[in-house]
C-alpha cells in the first residue's frame, strides 16, 4: 500500500494540508498494536429538547398538574432509580435502548444544563451552545477552536459533518470541516469521460491547491475546494462499510452508520457531528400515544443510537468514542393550550461511550408552582440550571480530548461531581 | 455606445436579479445606472407574463408527469420559481421574494404534513387566478408585496394561512397562550434578537389570541380552503403592556377592549413593530448583508440611512430599496464579488452565463439540495444560514458536479457557438472567449494557467467538432466550479 502525504500550501490564512491517500494504513497498523483513538461525535437535538419528557420526575405531583396530556404516566416510565436529591426518574418508555445502554453504565445523564439568563430564542440558543459562550455568541464554534489548537499540519477529514451545511459548533478559524451527508454520493463528476475527466479533475485540484493571497472570504472557498477534492478517495473507502447490524433508516440512523463506518475505515477522522430535529414541539407534542410526534423523537433517537452502541461494541471501537449530545434549551413546565410546551430554559444531556461512567448528575428540578423554589425561575414557569453547561464541555475537553478547557472555554468551568468520564 | 460598463451592469444583476442574460445585458448596457434602476424597481410597468412561457421552445424546460400543477405540486412549483428567475424581466421583483422567502421563512413540510402534500404546494404557492378557491400562496402573496410597504407585509403575514399552520396560529387559545408566533413576528421578523423581554413574548402571544383559520363549505368542494378568521371568542380581551412603544405617543399598552373589536390588538401591535427604530435598523443591517456586502463589519452609515428611508417613506420598501441600489456602498469597488451566492443565485446565474436552452430546471432540484437550499423549503424559521455556512465542502463539490451536468448538458451548444464566435482555432481563443461569457471575481493568474494547461492536455489542438465539445464542456465545468464563481 502506498502512504503519500503531499504538502500542498504553506502559509496564507488557510493553511492546512491535504492528506491525500492511506491513513488507514496507519491506523490499522496503530491498532494492531494496540492503540486507541478518542473520537468525539457531537449530537444535536434540534429545537429545543423537552427533557421533562425524556427523563421523567414521575412522582412529583406537579409534573402531572402541569402537564395534563403530555406528562408520562408513573406506571410507564422505565424506572432509572433517584438522583442524588433522591427524586425518582424514568425514561420515556420508547427508550428502551437507552434503557440498556444506561444499565450497562456505559450512558450519563446530565440534568438541569443551561447557564444564566437562558436565551429562549433557537438561534441565539444554538449560536451560545456552539460557541461555550452566552456574552458574544457570533465567535468560533468551541469544536472548531479544538480543531484549530491541533498541531499542524491538521489532516481535512479530521472532522465529518453529518449534514449539508456547516454547524456553528463547528466553525472554525483555519480547519475546513467537511460536510458528507452520504459518503456513497461524495464524488466529482465530470461531462466528459477518460483522460479528459481525469485531466478536469487534476485541474480542479490544482487551481485549489494555490490559495489566493490577501483574500480571506475567497480563501475559504478555496479551502473548501481544497478538502472536498483532497478527501474524496479517502472517503470512498466509508461507502463501502458493512456493519454489524442493521441502522434504522432515519436521517440519524444512517448519519450514525456512516460515522461507524467511517470509524471502522480508519480513515482519521475524530470528530463528528450528527443531528436529529423536530424537538421544537409547540403543538401536539404527545408523548405517550404510538407514533406522537414526541413519541416517534424517542423513537428516532432511541433506535438510532442503540444500533450505534451496538455495532462500536461488535467492532470493538466503543472504547474510542465518547457522543454528547445539546439542544438549544429545555421546555416551558406547564403545557399550553394546545397539548405542546413553548420554549423554557434548562434541559439534560446526554454522555454516551465505552468510557463513560453512566448514572444520574445533577438533581431533578422540583415542578412546584411556588414562585420562590430555588429550582425554577421565570415564576416557576421554567427549569433554572443547575450545571452549566460549560462544565460539561470542561470534562469533555479535559477527560477526552486531552487539552485545556480553561484555555478553549476563555474560563475553568471544572465542577466536581461531574466526573463521567 | 453603452451609457453603463458591463461590468456595471453585471454588479448590478447579479444583486438586484439573477445575473445577466444576453438579452438582459444588452438592454441595460443602453441605460444610465439611474435609468436602470428606475426599471428594476418600478418592474410593475411591465407585463408579467414569464410564467406562459412556460413549455414554449427557446426557454429553460420542465420535467412533469402529467399536467404542470405548481399550484398543487411542489415540485413543479419549485420548478416554475426557478424558471421564473431565469427568464423574468422583472428580476428584481423575483429576487425579493427571495428575500422575504428567507425573512418569513415558512417550511412546506410542515404544512403538507398538517394539511396534506396539494394542499400544502396550495397554501405555499398556488396563484390565486389558477385555484379554485382564489387562494393566493404565500410566496405568491410575497411576490405581490416583494417592494409593497412593510407594515402591510407584515399584517399579511400574521393572516397567512402557511404562516398561522407553520407557527401554531391555529391552537393559540386564550386560556393558554401559544408563543410560537408572538415570539417570531418580534425575534425574526421585525425587531430582533436583544430587543423584547420574555414579557413581551407572554403579550405577544396574547395579541394574537384567535388569530386563526376557518375552512367553511362542502367537502370536496374544490373552491373550499382554510382562510383567516378573527375567532373573538378566543380572544385575550384583557390589557397587553409591552417593553417598547406600541403608540406614537409612546403608549406601550394596547388597552383591554371587547372580544368583537378584538383584532385590532393585532393591527395596533404590528404598527408599533412597524414603526419600531429597530425594526428599521434590523431590515437596513440585512438588506446590507443581502445585497451589498457579506464581507467585513455591516456598515453603520448605510445602515442608519436605509434605516431613515424605511422611517421617512412610512415603510415603503420601494424607496428602501431604490436608494439600496443607488447608494455608493452598492457601488464600491470594494462590493463587488462581495457576496457569497445562494445556491439558487448560483445555479440561475449558471444557466444565464451557460445556456439553458435543451435543460430542464427539474434537473436543478437535486443538485439544490444538495448544496443546501430547497425552494420552499428553507431549514426552520431563521431562513437560510448563507455566508460561508453555504460551503461545506459537500455542498462544494454539489456545486462543482453541477457545474458538470450542465456543461455537459450544453456541450453541443457550447462547442456551437465556440465556432460560431470563430474562436475554436487555439486553446487560447477558447479561453478568452469563455472569460468574457462566463465572468467570475478576479483570478490569481495561476488560475489561467491551469485553465490554460487543461486545455493544452491531452493531445495537439485540432479544433475538431469532438474536441471542441470536451473542452468546452470541460473548461465550462471548471470555470462554472471555480471558487471565483461562487462569489457575487
Amino acid at each position: 500500500m502506498k502512504v503519500t502525504r503531499r504538502q500542498f500550501v504553506k502559509g496564507g490564512m488557510a493553511a492546512f494540508t491535504v492528506t491525500f491517500a492511506a491513513p488507514e494504513f496507519v491506523s490499522d497498523l496503530a491498532r494492531a498494536q494496540g492503540a486507541h483513538t478518542r473520537n468525539l461525535v457531537i449530537l444535536y437535538l434540534g429545537g429545543g429538547n423537552d427533557s421533562l419528557s425524556m427523563i421523567a420526575p414521575y412522582n412529583d405531583p406537579f409534573y402531572a398538574s402541569r402537564r395534563p396530556s403530555l406528562a408520562v404516566p408513573a406506571g410507564q416510565v422505565l424506572q432509572i432509580g433517584t438522583d442524588s436529591s433522591k427524586v425518582a426518574l424514568g425514561l420515556h418508555p420508547r427508550l428502551t435502548g437507552l434503557k440498556q445502554i444506561f444499565d450497562q453504565g456505559r450512558l450519563a445523564l446530565v440534568q438541569r444544563t443551561g447557564y444564566p439568563n437562558q436565551s429562549r430564542s433557537h438561534f441565539q440558543g444554538v449560536d451560545i451552545w456552539s460557541t461555550a459562550d452566552p456574552v458574544n455568541s457570533s465567535g468560533l464554534g468551541w469544536v472548531g477552536r479544538y480543531l484549530d489548537s491541533l498541531p499542524s499540519p491538521v489532516d481535512p477529514l479530521v472532522g465529518w459533518n453529518t449534514t449539508g451545511s456547516l454547524p456553528h459548533v463547528l466553525m472554525a478559524s483555519h480547519t475546513s470541516v467537511p460536510a458528507i451527508s452520504n459518503p456513497a454520493g461524495y464524488s466529482f463528476s465530470s461531462p466528459n469521460g477518460g483522460a479528459e475527466a481525469a485531466a478536469e479533475r487534476s485541474t480542479a485540484l490544482k487551481i485549489a491547491s494555490h490559495l489566493p493571497v490577501d483574500r480571506p472570504e475567497l480563501a475559504f472557498v478555496y479551502g473548501s475546494a481544497q478538502a472536498a477534492l483532497g478527501t474524496l478517495d479517502r472517503v470512498a473507502t466509508v461507502a463501502a462499510y458493512a456493519p454489524s447490524l442493521a441502522y434504522p433508516a432515519s436521517g440519524l440512523g444512517q448519519a450514525l452508520r456512516a460515522v461507524a463506518g467511517a470509524m471502522n475505515k480508519g480513515i482519521g477522522t475524530r470528530v463528528f457531528y450528527v443531528t436529529t430535529g423536530g424537538f421544537d414541539t409547540h403543538s401536539a407534542q404527545n408523548v405517550n400515544a404510538t407514533n406522537g410526534a414526541y413519541y416517534n423523537l424517542m423513537a428516532t433517537l432511541n433506535d438510532a443510537l442503540l444500533a450505534f452502541f451496538n455495532d462500536l461494541k461488535n467492532q470493538g471501537l466503543l472504547d474510542d468514542t465518547l457522543l454528547v449530545s445539546f439542544s438549544e434549551f429545555g421546555r416551558r413546565i406547564t403545557e399550553n393550550g394546545s397539548q405542546g410546551t413553548d420554549h423554557g430554559s434548562a434541559s439534560a444531556m446526554m454522555v454516551m461511550g465505552g468510557k463513560v461512567n453512566g448514572g444520574l448528575y445533577g438533581t431533578a428540578p422540583s415542578l412546584s408552582t411556588d414562585p420562590s423554589n430555588p429550582t425554577l425561575e421565570n415564576n416557576a414557569g421554567d427549569v433554572k440550571f443547575e450545571t452549566d453547561f460549560r462544565s460539561v464541555y470542561a470534562q469533555v475537553i479535559d477527560g477526552w480530548l486531552g487539552t485545556d478547557s480553561v484555555k478553549l472555554l476563555g474560563a475553568n468551568f471544572k465542577k466536581s461531581g461531574l466526573a463521567f468520564i | 455606445m453603452a451609457k453603463t460598463a458591463d461590468r456595471q451592469v453585471e454588479h448590478l444583476l447579479r444583486r438586484a436579479g439573477f445575473g445577466a442574460r444576453p438579452d438582459e445585458l444588452s438592454l441595460f448596457r443602453e441605460m444610465s445606472i439611474n435609468q436602470a434602476v428606475d426599471l428594476l424597481v418600478n418592474y410593475d410597468s411591465l407585463v408579467d407574463d414569464v410564467d406562459q412561457l412556460i413549455g414554449k421552445p427557446g426557454y429553460a424546460g420542465t420535467t412533469v408527469n402529467g399536467v404542470f400543477s405548481p399550484q398543487s405540486n411542489i415540485a413543479h412549483a419549485r420548478q416554475r420559481w426557478l424558471f421564473r428567475m431565469v427568464h423574468t424581466n422583472r428580476p428584481l421583483q423575483e429576487k425579493m421574494t427571495l428575500f422575504w422567502h428567507n425573512h418569513f421563512a415558512t417550511g412546506y413540510n410542515k404544512i403538507a404534513g398538517a394539511l396534506g402534500a396539494a394542499e400544502g404546494a396550495r397554501y405555499m404557492a398556488a396563484k390565486s387566478a389558477e385555484d379554485p378557491g382564489m387562494v393566493r400562496g404565500q410566496i405568491e402573496m410575497l411576490r405581490e408585496n416583494a417592494l409593497g410597504n412593510f407594515r402591510d407585509l407584515l399584517t399579511a403575514v400574521a393572516k397567512d394561512t402557511a404562516m398561522i399552520v407553520w407557527l401554531d396560529g391555529r391552537t393559540n387559545f386564550k386560556a393558554q397562550p401559544q408563543e410560537n408566533f408572538g415570539r417570531e413576528i418580534m425575534e425574526l421578523f421585525s425587531v430582533g434578537v436583544g430587543n423584547y423581554t420574555e414579557a413581551d413574548v407572554y403579550a405577544a402571544a396574547r395579541v394574537f389570541t384567535g388569530w386563526n383559520l376557518a375552512r367553511p363549505g362542502v367537502n370536496g368542494d374544490p373552491t373550499q380552503h382554510y382562510e383567516f378568521v378573527y375567532n373573538a371568542n378566543q380572544h385575550d380581551t384583557n390589557a397587553k403592556t409591552f417593553s417598547f412603544a406600541i403608540y406614537p405617543d409612546g403608549g406601550k399598552t394596547i388597552p383591554a377592549r371587547g372580544a368583537a373589536s378584538g383584532m385590532q390588538d393585532g393591527i395596533d401591535f404590528i404598527n408599533g413593530l412597524a414603526a419600531h427604530p429597530n425594526t428599521a435598523r434590523y431590515l437596513a443591517a440585512k438588506l446590507y448583508r443581502f445585497f451589498v456586502s457579506e464581507f467585513g463589519a455591516i456598515n453603520v452609515t448605510f445602515v442608519n440611512r436605509i434605516a431613515g428611508v424605511y422611517l421617512q417613506s412610512g415603510y415603503d420598501m420601494r424607496a428602501v430599496m431604490r436608494e439600496v441600489l443607488l447608494s455608493p456602498e452598492f457601488w464600491d469597488e470594494s462590493a463587488y464579488f462581495a457576496r457569497y451566492s445562494w445556491p439558487v443565485e448560483f445555479v440561475v446565474r449558471a444557466l444565464k452565463d451557460v445556456g439553458w436552452t435543451g435543460y430542464s430546471v427539474n434537473d436543478a432540484l437535486t443538485p439544490l439540495s444538495n448544496m443546501g437550499q430547497i425552494l420552499y423549503e428553507p431549514p426552520d424559521v431563521a431562513g437560510w444560514d448563507a455566508g460561508q455556512t453555504w460551503f461545506a465542502t459537500g455542498a462544494m463539490l454539489a456545486r462543482m458536479n453541477f457545474a458538470s451536468s450542465l456543461a455537459g448538458n450544453q456541450k453541443f451548444n457550447l462547442a456551437n457557438a465556440v465556432k460560431a464566435a470563430g474562436t475554436g482555432k487555439t486553446p487560447e481563443a477558447m479561453l478568452a472567449y469563455f472569460g468574457d461569457q462566463i465572468v467570475t471575481a478576479p483570478q490569481d493568474a495561476s488560475v489561467t494557467t491551469e485553465l490554460n494547461n487543461y486545455l493544452h492536455a491531452n493531445g495537439a489542438w485540432t479544433g475538431s467538432d469532438a474536441q471542441l465539445q470536451a473542452k468546452a464542456s470541460g473548461l465550462v465545468h471548471l470555470m462554472v466550479g471555480s471558487p471565483e464563481y461562487q462569489l457575487v
